[in-house]
Order: structure tokens, then C-alpha cells, then sequence
């Protein structure tokens, strides 16, 4: 990853740290930095979130297009994601230079989305085996200061939670093709359901201990990294009573980073407190998005983009 | 010629806006920390954000005893746009862009104290419509200014139309993306007001030359315009001083 380069003093500080439970901005293993979240940024997208945690930053826009869906799964929508590393982040990035790390992020995002039980793809159909929804999730990173699959996951999710479809009014049939009506209401679109969408927590293992939400210093400092993605509890994300039976959470993707390796007892902890940590997040970003949304609607608050 | 209906019969513009009107400009310096300065800009809905690295030691091929080296990299978000775009740079108009911004900002930027080095310069387009290339270079200039590189004067860019209103020609300031897409004469400045010198000029369509005098001191007024909001901006950021965000906890 991309970052600030460190002397060998400062590894063995950060390691120190680590192994005594307290890393050198004062959080324990566990902690996460805090971190700043905006919807509805992007007036072009259809859905669009920023998300800043601490130094990282990172900007996600939705865009929906009409599109065939595959004859395999006639049923199904579609879902796609594309990482840019803006050269804004370090100069590394400049022209093609952010493109290996964008592709390692943007296919272990549509590995967490993959299977339906995180993301059901049967809500972007339109038309059985006709037409579907074909929804692109272009994530901008503006700045890294390290745990950047964790942020981008907490970023898509708020944008998905803030997409709106349009309602389709009508459909004409000529011959076999159809023509849609949509409508251009935008208080007339319906949103989607996003409540066990997954979310990505990085496991950095730092000396003998993992800890959570590496900054950049402490990326440099690790051999090897865990990534695991959690899916998500639809209950934080919605606000009447009809409670849900508790779906319990489950792994969607796992994958390691860093030539190192980690024993097997190691692993199986690390995923534990992986899945204990996106449960945390989950419910922390549930109450953050409805307490948004309900800004937005009632009091009409103004965006502040980046001007805050 | 574009349409009459640029203006309406009370001489306002499709936007609501006075022929000599800007879009608002709201902007912020030093939005990230990594950067060695950056920068980021709004006019109306468009939005732009600009980083600044160095000056710092230039790449083998680059290297120049001459002066500084001035990299520049302008690039759109895939949803800037109303249409998804495919690819963010690399493209023709992106590459295009990148060099008209060189230019700006190397007639802006002191290049003679820095031989061997180089500047980065990276403009990311978040939201387009319409001006990019101003915003670009307005926002560029105060992420140089955020990280204290030496300029000769402010650079500021505008774009300028023609329209008509009953017979009489009126040219228009700071053209809109639904202005430019009604296929009217564009003409984009980029100047340092303050000396009054041009730095880029280009024009898309044809305009009468009789007509250029006209269109061309409306941007140029257009710049000096810019020219008095950045530097108010630039001395209310100073004004905030580092006691509330330069901060380095250590």
C-alpha cells in the first residue's frame, strides 16, 4: 500500500506499542479512529456517500443504468464496482500508477457482494430475463492514511443506503422489445434494501498481536493482513418496530495481504474479532445513516460537502 | 449563432443569472493533509478538488536546468458527469486538459527558482457542469498559493458567450453546461489579472471578430472578478491561522 516511508526506530516503537495494548495515538487494539460521514454529496449520482477516517478519504458515487441482464440469471440484476486511486492521494498514483491497488479493492468489494445472502441482486430486476437494473458503484479515493478496504466498504454502503431508483410508471411492448416509462419524480423512487450488505474489516498483524484500523505508519509496520468481510444486520437499518428475527452475521469473503503468514489459532481469532468489529461498525453506521436521512428529510439540512 | 433564446425577453440568463453574472464560487484551502497544499472549489455545481507535491527532485527524463517542471494531471470522477464515464484520465479531452493547465500554471509559477525540480499539480473533477477548465485552474491556484509556492500573480480562468437579446449582441460570463451544450461560441481565458496578461486563450465556434472585442473583455472582466474572491478567500484562510487546522499532534 501507499504510504509514508518510516525508519527502523519508529517500526520498533510502533511495535512496542502494539505489544503493550497501546498504539502511539493512544487506542488500544481494538479502537477505531474517528471518522466523518456525508450522504447525498454528488448531485450527478443517484446515491453517493463520503466517508473520512482520520486521514483517509474517500468518495462514492452510484450511478444506475438500464441493462440486459445475463441468460444464466434471468432474475438477477447487476452490480459492478470500480476503485480509482486519485493521484490527489500520493503522486505514485499518477496515470496508471494507483492501478493495481484499485484492482485488488474494487474485486474483494464484488467477492463480499457476491453472494445473495449479502446482497440480494433479485431487487434490481425489472423485467424477468428482459431488463435489470445494472448499478455502478465508482469509489474515488481522495487520500490515504491507511485502512483503506474498511473505509471503502463503510462508503459504499452509506451510498447504496442513499441510492434511489426511479419507480417505472409503465412498460409499452413492441414485439420483443419493451420501452419503459420511468418516472421523473424524484420523491417517486423506492430505495434499496441494503440492511445485510457487507462490510470489510482489515486485521493488521503488527509483532505478535492483530489490531484493527492500521493508520498508514502501521500498515508499513505489519507483514500481512487480514481482510475480512462480515455481512451486515438488516435490523440496524431500519426504524419501526417489526423487528426482523436476527439474521446472524457471516463471512462473505476472507483474504490475506503481505508476504507473511499467520498460524491457524492466530487466523481463526483474528476472523473472530474481525466479525466482533463489523458487528460494532454495522450498528454504529445503522444510526448514523437513519440519523442522516432523517436530517435531510425533516430539516432540511444543507450539504457541506468539502467545504466543512 | 446561438438562439435567441439565451436570454430571455427581461434579459436574464437560462439560469436566472444577469449576462455579467458569475456562478457562486465557494472555496476552501488545505482540505487534505498530505498534500503539500490543496485546494477545493465550487463554482455553482461545479465542483472541483486540486493537490500540490513539491517542488521536489525531478524525474530523470523530466529534469530541466532551466526551471521548474510543471506536471499536471486533470482527471473526472467516473460520476461527474450525467452520463457514466468509462475512464477517469488517459483519454484525448482529459490529456488535452492537462496540458492547457501546464500552460496556466507555468506562466503563473516563479519556474526560474526551482531548476531541477518539479511540481505536481493534480486536479480531480468531482462534479461537472460546465467551466471544468476554470474551476480547475481557480482551484489550482490556491492549492500553489495553500502550498506556498512563490507566483507571479494569481492566475484565474472564465469562459465568456454571445448571445443575443432583440438585435443587440450581449456576451455572456461564466458559461453553464446547459449554455455550452446550446452551441454558442465559447471562449475561455485564462489570465493573471493583476498584470492583465492572457495566459491560455481558446475558442470553440466561430465568433465574428467584430464581436471579439466584446466577449473577450467580459472574461477578462469575468477573471479580475475571481481574481478579488480567491484573494479574499486566501486572506481568510490565512487569517484563521494555524491555530485551528495546520496543527501537527506529534
Amino acid at each position: 500500500m501507499a504510504g509514508s516511508l518510516i525508519s527502523q526506530s519508529e517500526q520498533v516503537f510502533i511495535v512496542h506499542g502494539v505489544e503493550n495494548d497501546f498504539r502511539s495515538d493512544g487506542r488500544s487494539s481494538i479502537d477505531y479512529r474517528p471518522m466523518e460521514l456525508e450522504t447525498d454529496v454528488v448531485s450527478h449520482a443517484s446515491g453517493s456517500a463520503r466517508l473520512r477516517l482520520a486521514n483517509t478519504d474517500i468518495l462514492v458515487g452510484v450511478k444506475t443504468e438500464i441493462d440486459v441482464p445475463k441468460p444464466e440469471t434471468p432474475g438477477l440484476g447487476k452490480i459492478e464496482f470500480f476503485v480509482d486511486c486519485s493521484a490527489n492521494a500520493t503522486p505514485e498514483f499518477e496515470g496508471r500508477g494507483g492501478e493495481q491497488l484499485a484492482n485488488t479493492i474494487s474485486s474483494t468489494m464484488q467477492r463480499a457482494y457476491y453472494s445473495p445472502q449479502a446482497f440480494n441482486l433479485k431487487q434490481l430486476c425489472i423485467f424477468e430475463g428482459k431488463q435489470c437494473w445494472k448499478l455502478y458503484v465508482d469509489i474515488l479515493i481522495l487520500e490515504c492514511g491507511g485502512n483503506l478496504c474498511d473505509a471503502v466498504s463503510l462508503a459504499v454502503k452509506a451510498a447504496l443506503f442513499n441510492t434511489r431508483l426511479p419507480c417505472v410508471k409503465a412498460a409499452l411492448m413492441d414485439g420483443g422489445n419493451i420501452d419503459l416509462q420511468l418516472s421523473d419524480d424524484p420523491y417517486d423512487s423506492k430505495q434499496l434494501d441494503i440492511g445485510t450488505a457487507p462490510l470489510l474489516v482489515t486485521l493488521c498483524k503488527i509483532g505478535t498481536k492483530c489490531v484493527v484500523d492500521p493508520s498508514a505508519e502501521e500498515e508499513r509496520c505489519s507483514v500481512i493482513s487480514l481482510v475480512v468481510g462480515v455481512t451486515g444486520n438488516p435490523n440496524f437499518y431500519q426504524t419501526d418496530d417489526n423487528v426482523i428475527p436476527d439474521i446472524k452475521c457471516k463471512c462473505s469473503t476472507i483474504s490475506m495481504n503481505g508476504p507473511g503468514s499467520l498460524s491457524p489459532k492466530t487466523l481463526k481469532s483474528a476472523i473472530e474479532q474481525g466479525i466482533t468489529a463489523a458487528n460494532c461498525l454495522d450498528n454504529a453506521l445503522g444510526d448514523a445513516l437513519l440519523r442522516e436521512k432523517d436530517e435531510i428529510s425533516y430539516l432540511k439540512k444543507h450539504s457541506y460537502g468539502f467545504l466543512k | 449563432m446561438p438562439g435567441p433564446d439565451l436570454l430571455s425577453s427581461q434579459g436574464l440568463r437560462l439560469d436566472g443569472r444577469r449576462p455579467n453574472e458569475l456562478r457562486r464560487i465557494r472555496c476552501k484551502l488545505g482540505v487534505f493533509t498530505q498534500p503539500d497544499g490543496s485546494a477545493y472549489l465550487e463554482q455553482g455545481n461545479t465542483k472541483v478538488l486540486a493537490a500540490v507535491y513539491g517542488p521536489h527532485q525531478a524525474s530523470k527524463s523530466k529534469t530541466s536546468t532551466e526551471g521548474v517542471v510543471v506536471n499536471c494531471q486533470y482527471s473526472m470522477a467516473t460520476f461527474s458527469t450525467g452520463e457514466r464515464k468509462n475512464r477517469p484520465r488517459g483519454d484525448r479531452k482529459s490529456q488535452e486538459m492537462s496540458l492547457h493547465l501546464r500552460q496556466s500554471f507555468t506562466a503563473a509559477i516563479k519556474t526560474e527558482l526551482y531548476p531541477r525540480s518539479q511540481i505536481d499539480i493534480y486536479i480531480e473533477v468531482l462534479q461537472a457542469d460546465g467551466g471544468a477548465y476554470c474551476a480547475s485552474v481557480n482551484a489550482g491556484t490556491l492549492a500553489l498559493i495553500d502550498a506556498g509556492i512563490p507566483l507571479k500573480a494569481y492566475v484565474c480562468a472564465c469562459t465568456a458567450s454571445m448571445a443575443w437579446q432583440g438585435s443587440e449582441p450581449e456576451p455572456l460570463v461564466d458559461v453553464g453546461h446547459v449554455e455550452e451544450a446550446a452551441g454558442g461560441v465559447c471562449l475561455t481565458v485564462s489570465s493573471l489579472p493583476s498584470t492583465g496578461n492572457v495566459a491560455l486563450l481558446e475558442l470553440s465556434h466561430k465568433l465574428h471578430m467584430d464581436y471579439y472585442d466584446m466577449v473577450m473583455s467580459r472574461a477578462m472582466q469575468g477573471c479580475r472578478d475571481i481574481e478579488v474572491i480567491l484573494d479574499r478567500a486566501v486572506r481568510e484562510h490565512l487569517a484563521e491561522g494555524w491555530t485551528k487546522q495546520d496543527t501537527i499532534t506529534i
